[in-house]
């Protein structure tokens, strides 16, 4: 991409307006993008959570039980509850952006948006249904 | 229903002042007008100093984007009764240099237009013997939609990952690109590919996604640019895992 920036010096009669770094309050559109990239933040806050359940996994029952303990301290409930939100805005954001990517034809005709999205929640709903099936027949 | 609705118009004349001001006019209001004409009725009856860039006023030529109350939009589709009662503020279109009053400066858009390649490109230059290249209704289909772009610079104003980076190739440049490689008839993708897998290409965009629900002719760059992600994705790992293989 060759830009014409170093050429536009020598127009310092036009105007140009910077960026303001609240840009993304302007307008709902931006504010949520803003949110989904902030998700990031939390969906890695989980994976280091199942590392430690992992971790605490390996060291034993009684290692276990105290994780499980530190796992009900109230603060760490409510920064759960806050990640899980954020997880399941993460998710149905990038599971809407399938139709974006992909164009599915079915005999040569364009499938509409929610159909090419909906293998995903299918496959969102299948597992969740098997891992709270795993977790009933243990309880 | 009201007589006159008021226009506040962004005005910058840069050999008397040193950023823009605001300045106010009554104009008469009328359910079928639209922001375009507004504008041109302060030009023809009040104040002839007034600039603008127009021409079709029928959303074809795509020279009359501005910013109508904060949103990019093109005013000769844009209607004086959406606003009611006023006031309506209109300004130059986001994100590029103004020259003056609504005017702004495009040379960057048609360089980053042309970087792409916006045409049929051919190995086998002789046109075929038969006088045309045949295409299906279902090939024509497959592109259509992004054919559709006027070239108004509104996902421009609205994308701002091009506010903050100028060097990014932007929405309407991504998806006239991708309107070629996906025309039967062409044979350009990989040269256009060379430009766009750069940084400043398709990894610019960050997927706000603001350009599609902007633009007037439902072009949707922010899909065209996603799928030309997953194309350049696929593409690499074809030339990772089958280096002989060639593009
Ligand atoms: S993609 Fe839409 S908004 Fe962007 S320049 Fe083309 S017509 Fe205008
Ligand atoms: S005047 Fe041509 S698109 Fe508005």
């Amino acid at each position: 991409m060759k830009p014409s920036t170093a050429y536009r010096q020598y127009h310092p009669k036009w105007y140009r307006t910077r960026v303001s770094t609240l840009w993304w309050s302007r307008r709902w559109s931006y504010l949520k993008f803003m949110l989904r990239e902030l998700s990031s933040v939390f969906v890695a806050f989980y994976v280091v959570i199942l590392l430690l359940q992992l971790h605490a996994l390996r060291g034993g029952p009684e290692a276990y039980l105290e994780f499980q303990e530190w796992l009900k301290d109230p603060l760490l409930v409510v920064l759960n509850g806050i990640s899980f939100l954020f997880v399941l805005f993460h998710a149905v954001t990038w599971f809407n952006l399938t139709p974006k990517a992909m164009v599915v034809r079915l005999r040569g005709k364009r499938l509409p948006n929610l159909l090419v999205a909906a293998p995903n929640y299918a496959a969102w709903l299948a597992i969740s249904g098997l891992i709270v099936f795993l977790l009933m027949r243990q309880g | 229903m009201a007589e006159t609705i008021t226009i506040e118009v962004a005005r910058y004349r840069p050999e008397q002042e040193g950023e823009p001001t605001l300045q106010s006019y009554e104009v008469p209001f009328s359910k079928d007008w639209v922001v375009l004409d507004a504008l041109n009725y302060i030009k023809d009856h009040v104040d002839g100093s007034l600039s603008f860039r127009w021409s079709c006023r029928m959303g074809v030529c795509g020279s009359c984007g501005m910013t109508v109350n904060g949103e990019p939009k093109l005013t000769c589709a844009t209607f004086l009764s959406h606003y009611l009662p006023g006031p309506i503020r209109v300004e130059p279109l986001q994100n590029f240099p103004v020259v003056r009053d609504l005017i702004i400066e495009m040379t960057d858009f048609l360089e980053k237009l042309q970087s792409v390649k916006p045409w049929i490109v051919r190995e086998d230059d002789p046109a075929p013997a038969k006088g045309e290249f045949l295409q299906t209704p279902e090939q024509l289909d497959n592109y259509k939609q992004f054919s559709m772009c006027i070239n108004c610079m509104i996902c421009y104003a609205a994308c701002p990952v091009y506010g903050l980076d100028p060097q990014f190739a932007g929405p309407a440049a991504i998806a006239l690109a991708q309107r070629y490689n996906l025309d039967s008839r062409d044979q350009g993708e990989q040269e256009r590919m060379d430009v766009l897998s750069q940084h400043e290409g398709i990894w610019g965009c960050t997927f706000v996604g603001e350009c599609t629900e902007v633009c007037p002719k439902n072009v949707d760059p922010a899909g065209a640019i996603q799928q030309y992600k997953l194309a350049a994705t696929k593409e690499w790992f074809k030339s990772f895992l089958m280096p002989w293989s060639k593009p």
